[in-house]
């Protein structure tokens, strides 16, 4: 039983009288506990995928069942609520509210869902120390570092506890030092039993998931699944650095 | 996300952009002081246009005088009896309708005189003691007259302030109050004794003005040429009601009747109709059934001659409040105008607020706020901009009176009403939703993705 189900998924746009094939007939399964990377140039679908997967924007043609339940014909009401209680999203830019605080960001999924001003506290602090940064709550995300603002961001992400967290090239707007920290959190975040797909151009991050999905013209190029050939080459970079 | 978070964010929004909120307010806070301060201007003004309504009795004082007789009843000319005291009689008894009733003989040549000074009263009149209440008089010094003097006929007056400052002197003329009661004067070559004196009557302007006059007396030296009258308008009262009432003299009816009205009637009859009755109805919502009342009840003592008619303040009443209307209509439209005005400049600055937080909308969007989250806080934000703008409005109201009162301190005092406070307050927390709604369905339907992406 697949935590997401996607079946002949298709997205189209429309611009200016020519029709743009983002996603081409995409099937594809992630289980619950699964850590892998969407693949992928620019232009070539990934982060349609992963917009259409995190419930921000809906397929043209197609079904996607996620954790037993149907999106593809959500209201959007409906799907705020699924983004909100069953997805997590770690973005490029780090995407925090610069006139609130550390702690106030990583509460605010919790206020849209409704939790108490003490739960929310809590939760956030526990969120807070799961990355490493309960001594930065009363700080502004401008006055830490790009990588404390990503742990941040993650700590938004995982509060509500999600079936699934997506990023979306995590460690592109950070150095290469900082990057792997990151990297290495998500891969710890994984050891602990989240779901995780992250979404990269950067094949060498890809390498550190076990199983990889290459996208290429909106449609699957390639898929490799590290457990299946028997390789973990995500644990060679991990601990060697370069493969 | 609940309502209070929602207060809070905006509060938030508020106070990180300081300046920029307090000239948005600044419309509203504008649009309701002047619409408040107009309320009370016009409150004060309609104060004082009920004044003199007031003081000659109010509403539920109507008149009965003589009137022509209608022409189907012309050839009955002859047996017409006019108003005598058996009218005052026959209401008294069967018109409980009727709770005050005044008869009135009145004299137009009186002449007044205390040694070498004359004077003419405006108003010389022969009547019972009630007038006091039929006609709002109060007694400041010695009494007014009763029953008794009233039965015997005795020569005693109450005179008015005009009077006393006619024949005695007035106060700014002497330095002090003079007090007339028990002085000689003859009227109309008979002697009288001055029983009492009402007090002043006379309008808020009026008091004002004198108050003004007497606080800051003109410099003397810097007087506008030798001393001279400035003909009839500089000494004429603005106000007749209260003129009429300082000018007043009042005897017993059986006085009048004895020393003047019983020899001076034509081919040598003495003439003992009244000139007039007022009649105080107990009630002015039933003013109609009491005037029908009393008309059929005089019928009767009038053989059903309609010799007759009444006259009450209705019109009067009716004027004030036109015009009280149409300056509440223009004012008001012109203050309402200023508060749409602050409302637009509050979607104006709202509607750059959202531009500046698209990725922040986009944000909230993607970690699960509903367009009913978005839709509430932005809407949230104009209203607590308006409620603000409101309350600190109806705080620049109450400056806003005292300055106009400094400006014109001889007017009426404008009144600050609650009706006009909660008005204002109601339109301004409208106006606020008004405004917000339309940035506010802008931010909230914002597709997550494109905001997100939005630089």
């Amino acid at each position: 039983m697949a935590l997401i189900e996607v079946r002949n998924v298709s997205k189209l746009y429309h611009l200016g009288g020519e029709e743009i094939r983002a996603l081409d007939d995409v099937s594809l399964d992630i289980d619950s506990g699964e850590f892998i990377s969407i693949i992928g140039p620019s232009g070539s679908g990934k982060s349609t995928l992963m917009h259409i997967l995190g419930c921000l924007d809906s397929p043209t043609k197609g079904t996607i069942k996620l954790d037993d339940t149907m999106i593809e014909n959500a209201t959007a009401h409906q799907l705020a609520g699924i983004r909100n209680r069953k997805i997590g999203f770690v973005f490029q830019f780090f995407n925090l509210l610069p006139k609130l605080n550390v702690l106030q960001n990583v509460e605010l999924p919790m206020i849209y869902s409704g939790l108490p001003a003490k739960q929310r506290r809590e939760h956030s602090m526990e969120a807070l120390k799961l990355v490493g940064l309960e001594n930065r709550s009363k700080h502004r995300p401008m006055q830490i570092s790009g990588g404390q603002q990503q742990r941040v961001a993650i700590a938004r992400a995982l509060v509500n506890n999600p079936k699934i967290v997506f990023a979306d090239e995590p460690t592109g707007n950070l150095d290469s030092h900082t990057g792997e920290a990151i990297l290495e959190l998500f891969r710890k975040l994984s050891t602990e039993g989240r779901t995780i797909a992250l979404v990269t151009h950067d094949p060498e991050i890809a390498a550190v998931t076990p199983r990889r999905i290459e996208i290429r013209d909106g449609k699957i190029a390639k898929e490799v699944d590290a457990r299946l050939a028997g390789l973990d080459r995500a644990g060679a970079v991990i601990a060697g650095g370069k493969p | 996300m609940n309502l209070f978070n929602a207060v809070m964010v905006g509060l938030k929004e508020i106070w990180a952009h300081k300046f920029r909120s307090l000239l948005t307010m600044l419309g509203i806070i504008l649009g309701v002081a002047s619409l408040v301060g107009m309320s009370a201007l016009v409150k004060g003004m309609e104060n004082g246009m009920k004044e003199s309504l007031i003081a000659i009795g109010g509403l539920e004082r109507v008149r009965l005088e003589e009137n022509d007789i209608p022409a189907y009843q012309q050839h009955l000319t002859d047996q017409a009896v006019g108003c005598t005291m058996n009218d005052v009689y026959a209401l008294e008894k069967s018109a409980p309708l009727i709770k005050l009733i005044t008869p009135e003989m009145r004299l137009r040549d009186a002449m007044m005189t205390k040694g070498s000074k004359t004077f003419s009263p405006w108003v010389f009149s022969g009547t019972s003691p009630n007038a006091l209440e039929m006609n709002q008089h109060t007694v400041e010094y010695g009494r007014m007259f009763n029953e008794i003097d009233d039965e015997q006929a005795r020569n005693v007056c109450v005179v008015g302030t005009g009077i006393r400052d006619g024949l005695f002197g007035a106060p700014e003329q002497l330095g002090y109050e003079f007090n007339p009661v028990g002085e000689q004067v003859t009227i109309k070559g008979q002697p009288f004794t001055i029983i009492g004196m009402f007090q002043r009557y006379e309008s808020e302007q009026e008091r004002k003005a004198r108050e003004y006059i007497k606080e800051h007396p003109p410099e003397p030296g810097n007087t506008n040429g030798p001393s001279r009258s400035k003909g009839w308008g500089g000494k004429r009262s603005n106000n007749f009601v209260f003129t009429m009432k300082n000018n007043t003299v009042y005897i017993p009816l059986n006085t009048m009747w004895v020393k003047f009205r019983s020899t001076a009637g034509s081919n040598n009859i003495p003439d003992a109709r009244l000139s007039s009755m007022a009649v105080k109805v107990a009630d002015v919502n039933s003013l109609e059934q009491a005037i029908q009342q009393a008309h059929n009840v005089l019928m009767h003592t009038h053989k059903g001659i309609e010799d007759f008619a009444f006259q009450t303040q209705e019109d009067w009443a009716e004027t004030i409040g036109k015009a009280i209307k149409n300056a509440r209509m223009s004012g008001g439209i012109i203050a309402a105008i200023s508060l749409l005005v602050g409302g637009i400049g509050i979607m104006n600055i709202m509607l750059a607020s959202i531009t500046e937080r698209i990725r922040e909308i986009g944000i909230r969007k993607a970690i699960g706020a509903t367009f009913l989250d978005v839709f509430i806080q932005i809407l949230v934000e104009s209203v607590v901009i308006a409620v603000i703008g409101g309350a600190a409005g109806l705080l620049a109201s109450m400056g806003l009176v005292n300055f106009l009162q400094f400006l014109s301190p001889t007017e009426n005092t404008p009144v600050i009403t609650l009706n006009a406070m909660a008005m204002a307050f109601a339109f301004s927390v409208g106006i606020g939703i008004l405004a917000g709604l339309f940035p506010a369905f802008k931010a909230a339907k914002l597709d997550p993705i494109q905001a997100l992406r939005y630089e």
